[in-house]
């Protein structure tokens, strides 16, 4: 099933990086197919990105909700809004573990054998912070004299957007390179650092910065597809504890926020069949790996 | 196991797609195409 999962997130990655024409344009794709929503965190500046960036489309339609409005029109971002939530409501956390191509760089990093550490859980919260003070009320409440705010979180911390972007940009347009600044080393800074983390513990941008994934969380205990628990099957053997790439216990927390929907614990660790793929209140399917009830007695 | 179809998701879902003409009708995603097709040097770190 992991092998399958990484060639899902191989396709996705192609998928919504599909446009390949940019070293001979020597500019991004500016196609039709850029007013659907990413439903995963990549950047639309990429060169070679096919699809908008919901966190950097909210925060540049909440930058300018004063201009939007005094000029008759009404870009509040509720397009957007309502993209993001039609993919969490839909799928809750199954993106950021199937779909997002910064999860997969994470995942990739992940794999360079050094020792390796856990992700404190207070540091979880954070990705909500992000997504309340970094795209919501900064783009919004700070503004300049004619009304327009900055997109703070793209700006100042999105390490997604500096390697899909800032770096690629930089090397197709030489021009740029005169305008490199402190706001550049900033982030190639951050971008250093969460390459560093990602070798060393799992997923941590995910955990700790994202606030797509702190978006998408909000949906994960009421979404239509979602990963379950059948406590009647489930014989507290905590095998489910040892596999989890985001260390949560899905024995306790069915339904975590932090839960990626990776389907380790289901595929790799639980021999009850007592993880199972939720779609609207009905199981998807067995996967075929109970054991006979004396072998759990045992 | 009891079976029994979970209306939250689909309450979401008909509250989000409502969302999504609204914003369609008042013409966003024409905004956020404009948006798209250039690159957003502040984004990136330049600028």
């Amino acid at each position: 099933m992991q092998t399958i999962r990484k060639l899902v997130q191989a396709v996705w990655v192609f998928l919504i990086n599909g446009f390949w024409g940019f070293p001979i344009t020597g500019n991004l794709y500016q196609g039709p197919l850029k007013i659907i929503c990413s439903p995963g965190l990549n950047c639309y500046s990429c060169p070679a990105a096919t699809t908008y960036c919901p966190i950097g489309s909210l925060q540049q339609l909440l930058l300018s909700v004063r201009f939007s409005l005094q000029t008759g029109h009404y870009y509040i971002g509720t397009y957007v809004l309502a993209s993001m939530g039609l993919l969490g409501a839909s799928f809750g956390r199954f993106i950021c573990g199937w779909a997002c191509p910064f999860g997969l760089v994470q995942e990739l990093l992940y794999k360079i054998p050094t020792r390796k550490y856990s992700v404190p859980v207070a540091l979880n919260w954070f990705k909500y912070l992000f997504l309340l003070v970094f795209v919501v009320i900064l783009p919004l409440l700070l503004v300049d004299q004619f009304g327009l705010g900055k997109p703070w979180f793209c700006k100042y911390i999105c390490p997604a957007g500096t390697l899909e972007a800032g770096i690629p940009m930089v090397f197709l347009i030489p021009d740029l390179r005169t305008t490199i600044g402190f706001l550049y080393l900033n982030k190639i800074c951050i971008l250093t650092g969460v390459i560093i983390w990602s070798v060393l513990a799992s997923r941590p941008f995910c955990r700790t910065m994202c606030p797509l994934g702190a978006f998408y969380a909000l949906f994960n205990r009421v979404s239509l597809i979602k990963l379950d628990l059948d406590k009647e099957a489930c014989t507290n053997c905590k095998a489910c504890h040892k596999v989890c790439p985001v260390e949560i216990r899905f024995n306790e927390t069915p339904g975590s926020g932090e839960c990626i929907n990776c389907m380790k614990c289901m595929t790799d660790a639980c021999d009850f069949d007592a993880i199972f793929v939720n779609v609207a209140g009905y199981r998807l399917a067995r996967t075929g790996k109970s054991r006979p009830v004396s072998a759990r007695q045992s | 196991m009891k079976r029994k179809l979970r209306k939250t998701p689909f309450i979401l879902l008909g509250f989000f797609l409502l969302l999504w003409l609204v914003g369609i009708s008042l013409g966003e995603p024409t905004r956020v195409l404009e948006q798209a097709k250039s690159i957003c040097l502040e984004c990136i770190g330049i600028g």
